[in-house]
């Protein structure tokens, strides 16, 4: 341990938890990870090495897709914590993603409009 | 929803997300609407944020972060196999506005929900999506106690563009919140340039 805890007071305190689940990393590359991205499991036949158990509670839950932020509800841990485990899972090739496909940059697609309409209209 | 399980694969099988912000001030309806639309009870997450200091804080001179954990609300429609809609609502607290960013990116809308006694507070969502050209339509929660207006008064009290849609819901009524998604969705699909 270094000697210089001087961060380490009060203020710290909600931090450690969700970070020692993730071994420090914080949202990275992964951090494009939508609330509302899909997550699903992807079928193996052997349980996967070298999870941990917040690893396997997603694997778990997400057999049917699931998004990011219903996954830190059901999980219980912070979004910013969902993001890196799921960043790991996508790694290992253990999940699929999809995210939402609109870019404010760009022009909406139609077709996914007309999808939404007539699904609300039907609801 | 009855899935063929026929197709070999498996990204077929994963619904695209579609995203649609309620907004508007404090108090102003946004998780009852979320709620009463929602097929799921609405749900509550916390994202633990960091936010750098404004630099209005003189009394230490340090440079300070702050780590604040803001609530969201969100509930879930599922449109099709193909398609899933998730509603959620900005957090209230004007401070919060630095994130709504992050929750519009890849929105195809918003809803500004209007609370006729504090039109005041509607400014800030208006004026938000406007400037990032975000489809956006105006909801007029039309509370009980509260003064009636005709969208034109409101119109003009909050200097809404004549393209911005303004129509009059009860956020707690199922219907009524989700005749305003379509209009919503009606907005932004005419808002789409013909040709990309």
């Amino acid at each position: 341990m270094s000697g210089d805890d001087g961060w380490y007071d009060e203020a710290a305190g909600p931090l450690v938890r969700p970070y020692t689940i993730t071994s420090g990393r914080t949202p990275g590359e992964h951090a494009r990870l939508d609330l509302s991205t899909q997550v699903m499991t992807l079928r193996s036949e052997q349980e996967p090495l070298g999870l941990g158990p917040e690893h396997l509670a997603i694997v778990q839950l997400c057999r049917n897709p699931v998004s990011i932020a219903e996954i830190a509800v059901y999980v219980k841990i912070p979004l910013g914590v969902v993001r890196v485990l799921c960043g790991d899972l996508i790694e290992r090739g253990l999940v699929i993603t999809r995210s939402p496909t609109h870019n404010p940059a760009q022009a909406p697609d139609l077709e996914t409009l007309q999808a939404v309409l007539d699904g609300l209209i039907r609801y | 929803m009855v899935s063929s399980g026929t197709d070999g694969s498996g990204v077929d099988m994963v619904p695209t997300p579609v995203k649609i912000i309620i907004a508007g001030g404090f108090g102003a309806g946004k998780t009852t609407m979320v709620g009463s639309v929602s097929e799921i009870p609405p749900l509550t997450t916390e994202e633990v944020l960091t936010e750098a200091s404004t630099g209005v804080d003189d009394l230490s001179g340090v440079e300070r972060k702050h780590t604040t954990t803001v609530a969201l609300d969100f509930g879930r429609i599922t449109i099709s196999p193909r398609h899933v809609l998730y509603l959620f609502g900005t957090p209230g607290q004007a401070r919060f506005w630095f994130m709504w960013d992050d929750l519009a990116r890849g929105a195809i809308g918003t809803i500004v929900l209007i609370d006729t006694r504090r039109l005041e507070t509607s400014f800030a969502a208006i004026d938000f999506f406007e400037r990032r050209k975000i489809p956006f339509v105006v909801a007029v929660n039309c509370f009980d106690n509260a003064p009636r207006y005709t969208p034109d008064e409101i119109r003009e009290a909050l200097v809404i563009p004549d393209r911005v849609p303004i129509v009059m819901c009860d956020a707690r009524d199922r219907d009524s919140s989700k005749l305003a998604l379509i209009r919503l969705v009606k907005h932004a699909m005419t808002v789409v340039p013909a040709t990309v």
